[in-house]
């Protein structure tokens, strides 16, 4: 068996398994009629495909790969956003290398970069900060992606630029939340989630307090986990017992990380820079309700969109997905990848139409790229 | 970009910015130690956190940050990020 091989502790992993088989039964679940549990972390995505846990998993159990992964929700016209602010002859445009191939409306950034932009890939925005101190007569900006994990530090950043009075640091910010989309997500007359694998290291950052609307207002429990594959299957567990006891809470299975009130520093750093946004696009899922982040007015220097007029701050041009790209369809479960009409054809890997198949977090390239699960292997 | 990555602490390089020389599967990378920081700074010394886009953002046990690497050595996630701070040494060189 292949757990038998790859798992640290083989026997650790085949007694979570038969437990989760047995509640599973008892449940009544099966391939016909499956529980359907929300993985919303991309990270887990990612780990879930890694070590095959969708097919070691009871069948009665399906993983539905939730919105958690930032350069996969990031629509269009953010890309081409970014296009425009990294080819101003000013600019020195610093990014992450997640995002580089993200395609926008007719080009990537690696595509940009190609024809003459300066474009640099960056660890962290503390390399942004650097290259703006080493380069006074440039404008540096640093493209800001990413949940809660990654909000701090660039509210950390800009912090830091303003104690030096630095005057050509600025953050094009495109930070979301992750529990607004999953209020859009509960909130699909269509949706029949049963429960919710809640993100490991959003957590620490946020604490599990936000998830309790979740069991609170809807009732369906949620088990913050680790990426191990053990902490994954443990998480499953969690999950199922709470349902079969009619149970909805928030659980910790990650306690040795993530604190129940989060990190204090990097909440007081992200209340003290950004501010909620009325709404931001999600690429698939289009505008949510408070779902994205802005700088506040007292950091308006450090906001690359005011200070280059562009984004939420100009005039915004209305730039729909692909042409039956179904990427929002899979992100809130409606559709497995292999049900996209593009999937392995128009879009893959090496040329993503959907931003799914471009990070190794999304569901689609986990599925390429892991040779599909269960679903894609009928 | 989501999943951090265990570093230890082994130097203390610039206080007065909260940052420290973290030693990260064999790479030496600076770090920022603002999130983990809650007495003198070279308490954090020998210290296990795990690193996020440059900033230390957890205390980890050493058990715990063995097990981690194991876990992202396995997912490729050790080689990127490695990769990820060897391109931005190059970008900052440029």
């Amino acid at each position: 068996m292949k757990y038998a091989t790859e798992f640290r502790d083989p026997a650790a992993a085949k007694t979570l398994l038969a437990r989760i088989a047995h509640v599973a039964d008892t449940l009544g679940a099966s391939r016909e009629a499956p529980i359907p549990i929300m993985e919303i972390c991309g990270g887990h995505t990612h780990s879930i495909f890694r070590y095959g846990l969708d097919k070691l998993v009871h069948e009665g159990i399906e993983f539905v790969h939730g919105p958690g992964c930032p350069v996969c929700v990031l629509p269009r016209a953010r890309v081409d956003e970014a296009i425009q602010l990294a080819t101003r002859p000013e600019v020195i445009f610093t990014t992450f290398g997640d995002a580089m191939r993200v395609p926008g409306a007719s080009q990537s950034l690696l595509q940009a970069k190609a024809a003459g932009a300066d474009v640099r890939m960056v660890y962290s925005p503390l390399d942004a900060l650097e290259l703006a101190r080493r380069n006074p007569e440039r404008e540096v900006v640093f493209f800001g992606i990413g949940f809660e994990t990654t909000t701090p530090s660039t509210a950390l950043a800009i912090q830091q630029a303003a104690r030096e009075g630095l005057t050509n640091f600025s953050v094009f910010c495109n930070h979301i939340t992750v529990p607004e989309p999953l209020k859009a997500i509960l909130d699909d007359p269509f949706m029949n989630l049963a429960g919710f694998i809640g993100p490991g290291h959003v957590s620490m950052v946020i604490g599990t307090h936000p998830y309790d609307f979740i069991a609170r207002d809807y009732h369906k429990p949620v088990v913050v986990a680790g990426f191990e594959p053990l902490d994954i299957l443990q998480s499953v567990l969690m999950l199922l017992t709470q349902i079969a006891e009619q149970r909805a809470g928030v659980e910790n299975q990650y306690a040795r990380v993530v604190p129940e009130n989060g990190n204090p520093v990097s909440i007081a750093a992200m209340a003290d820079v950004y501010e909620k946004r009325p709404s931001f696009e999600w690429r698939g899922l289009g505008e949510i309700d408070s779902s994205g982040l802005r700088i506040r007015p007292a950091y308006r220097a450090f906001d690359a969109e005011e200070k280059f007029g562009i984004g939420y701050a100009g005039i915004r041009a209305e730039i729909a997905d692909p042409e039956g790209c179904a990427c929002g369809q899979v992100m809130i479960g409606h559709l497995k990848p292999t049900q996209c009409p593009h999937f392995g054809k128009g879009c893959t890997p090496e040329t993503p139409l959907g931003a799914l198949m471009v990070s190794s977090e999304g569901a689609c390239a986990a599925y390429w790229q892991y040779g599909g699960a269960r679903a894609a292997a009928e | 970009m989501c999943l951090g990555i265990p570093g230890q602490i082994v130097a203390i390089t610039a206080p007065e910015r909260m940052m420290a020389m973290a030693e990260v599967s064999g790479v030496r990378r600076e770090v920022n130690v603002a999130c983990v920081a809650d007495g003198p700074l070279e308490a954090l010394i020998g210290e296990w956190v795990l690193i996020h886009v440059g900033f230390a953002m957890s205390r980890i046990d050493p058990e715990e940050a063995e097990k981690t690497l194991i876990a992202l050595h396995e997912l490729g996630e050790v080689a990127e990020a490695t990769g990820q701070m060897a391109e931005a040494d190059r970008a900052l060189a440029q």
